[in-house]
C-alpha cells in the first residue's frame, strides 16, 4: 500500500473518527506492504512465515484473490513474474471497503473516503448534493476529463502507471494490455469496483469493458491508449 | 337499469379476477435455479434483447429498464450497506462486435462470489477501432478537460503519487 489516503466526513459527530480510519489503513500497511520487510506478506514471500501461522486477514484476502483470480478467468493473478505473491490489486479496495464499514459502525453515514485513487462514497455531502468525483486526465495528469455524482456508491481506477507492466495475461504471459490507458469502475463498493477494474484491464478494451457490462449495478469509463473513450451507457447516469 | 347494474357488477368481478390471475401467474415461467433472481440487463440499452430481462420475481419496480433507471431506483431503495443483493442475477445477452457476451452473476453474502459465462467469443479482436452501432451497450466521446469543483479524484495510483509528489515540490518553493 503506502498510499495517500483522505477523508471527507460530512459532519463529524463525536470524538475523531479519523484517527481510527487512518490506524486501520496504518495496520493493514504493516501487514500487507510488500515493501516493508517486516509485513506479514514479506515474511509468507521470504519463506519465514507457514501457512498455518497465516493472519485471518491474511486467509480473507488470499481467499478473496483465487477467487477473483478464478472469476476473471485467470486474469486476476497476484503471483508476479519474480514468483512472489502481490495482492496490493485487491487489498486496497478491501481496506477501503473494510474502513467504510468501520465508518458505518460509528454511526457516520455520509463521508468520502478515498485511498490511492480509489474512493467509496456514502451517503451525500455537506450541500445534501451527492459527493463529486473527478476522473484524472491519465495523459495530463493536472486535467480532470470526466466529473461523476456518487451516492453509497465507489469509484476505482485502473491504469498503465500502476500496473502496466506487469499485468499477467494468462493467454499471452506477462504483458502490457494494449489499447487501455486508464479504465474507471463504478459499482456497489470499492471491493468489487477495485478488484473488477483490475481484472477487466487486463483483458484489454474489448473483453474488458464487456465484462463489466455484464456485471451487476457496474459501469466503466475506458480512455484508451489513442485517447478515444469509449464507456457503458448506464456509466451517463452519473455524469454531473 | 336492472340489467346495466348487473353488467357492472359483471365487468367490475372480471376485473378483479383479470388483475388477481396476473399477480398469481408470472407470464414467463423462471427456473427453479433462478427462484430468487432478479434478472437485470447491466448496462444495457434498448437493443439488448433475451427473455431474462423481462422478468424479475421480485416485487418491486421493473428491473428490466435501462440501467440508468435500475441504478437510481436502487439508490432511492437501498440503504448505505453498499452490498449487492444476495441471488442469482443473469445480465441480457450483450452484443459485443467480436461477439455475444452473457454472464450469470452469483451473489452470496453480498459480495460476487461467482460469474459464470453462458455465452463468450473465442477469438479476440486486434481492431482497436469501435463500430458504435454494433456496440449498443457502449457509448463514444471525445477526450475533453473539464474545470469543475470536485471533492474527490479517482486515477491510478502512481498519478495521484506524482500529483502529491509534484504538489509537496511546488510547496516546498514556496
Amino acid at each position: 500500500m503506502g498510499m495517500p489516503v483522505t477523508l471527507e466526513i460530512a459532519l463529524v459527530k463525536e470524538a475523531d473518527p479519523f484517527d481510527q480510519v487512518f490506524a486501520y489503513f496504518k495496520d493493514v500497511d504493516e501487514r500487507f506492504s510488500p515493501y516493508k520487510k517486516t509485513s506479514e506478506l514479506s515474511l509468507l514471500n521470504d519463506g519465514k512465515l507457514k501457512e498455518p501461522d497465516y493472519s485471518a486477514d491474511m486467509r480473507e484476502v488470499l481467499e478473496l484473490c483465487s477467487e477473483t483470480k478464478r472469476i476473471s478467468g485467470g486474469f486476476f493473478d497476484i503471483v508476479k513474474s519474480n514468483g512472489r505473491l502481490d495482492p496490493s490489486g485487491l487489498v486496497k479496495g478491501w481496506a477501503i471497503n473494510h474502513a467504510a464499514n468501520l465508518l458505518r459502525s460509528m454511526g457516520y453515514d455520509n463521508f468520502c473516503l478515498e485511498a490511492g485513487g480509489d474512493i467509496q462514497t456514502s451517503g451525500q455531502n455537506e450541500d445534501g448534493h451527492p459527493w463529486s468525483i473527478g476522473i484524472r486526465n491519465p495523459f495530463n495528469i493536472e486535467q480532470i476529463v470526466k466529473v461523476v455524482e456518487l451516492s453509497d456508491r465507489a469509484i476505482a481506477t485502473s491504469g498503465t502507471y500502476i500496473r502496466g507492466e506487469h499485468i499477467y495475461n494468462p493467454l499471452a504471459g506477462y504483458v502490457r494490455p494494449a489499447g487501455i490507458k486508464s479504465l474507471s469502475v463504478i459499482g456497489l463498493n470499492i471491493f468489487e469496483a477495485d478488484r473488477f477494474a483490475t481484472a477487466a484491464f487486463a483483458m484489454g478494451p474489448d473483453e474488458g469493458l464487456a465484462f463489466i457490462s455484464a456485471l451487476p449495478e457496474m459501469q466503466a469509463y475506458l480512455i484508451g491508449d489513442d485517447q478515444s473513450v469509449t464507456f457503458t451507457k448506464g456509466f451517463e447516469a452519473y455524469v454531473a | 337499469m336492472k340489467k346495466f347494474v348487473i353488467g357492472i357488477a359483471v365487468i367490475g368481478i372480471y376485473l378483479i379476477y383479470s388483475i388477481g390471475i396476473r399477480h398469481t401467474n408470472p407470464i414467463l415461467p423462471i427456473p427453479s435455479s433462478l427462484a430468487n433472481a432478479k434478472t437485470k440487463s447491466s448496462g444495457s440499452g434498448s437493443t439488448t434483447a433475451a427473455a431474462t430481462s423481462s422478468s424479475t420475481t421480485s416485487g418491486s419496480s421493473s428491473s428490466a429498464s435501462g440501467s440508468s433507471s435500475a441504478a437510481s431506483s436502487q439508490s432511492s431503495s437501498k440503504p448505505s450497506s453498499g452490498k449487492y443483493k444476495d441471488g442469482t442475477y443473469t445480465g441480457a445477452t450483450e452484443n459485443a462486435y467480436y461477439g455475444n457476451v452473457q454472464v450469470s452473476v452469483v451473489v452470496s453474502g453480498g459480495r460476487i462470489s461467482d460469474v459464470k459465462f453462458l455465452q463468450y467469443p473465442n477469438s479476440h479482436s486486434t481492431s482497436v477501432y469501435i463500430n458504435q452501432q454494433a456496440m449498443p451497450y457502449l457509448k463514444q466521446e471525445t477526450l475533453q478537460a473539464q474545470s469543475a469543483n470536485v471533492q474527490s479524484i479517482t486515477g491510478a495510483t502512481f498519478t495521484s503519487y506524482a500529483f502529491i509528489q509534484s504538489l509537496h515540490s511546488a510547496l516546498a518553493k514556496a
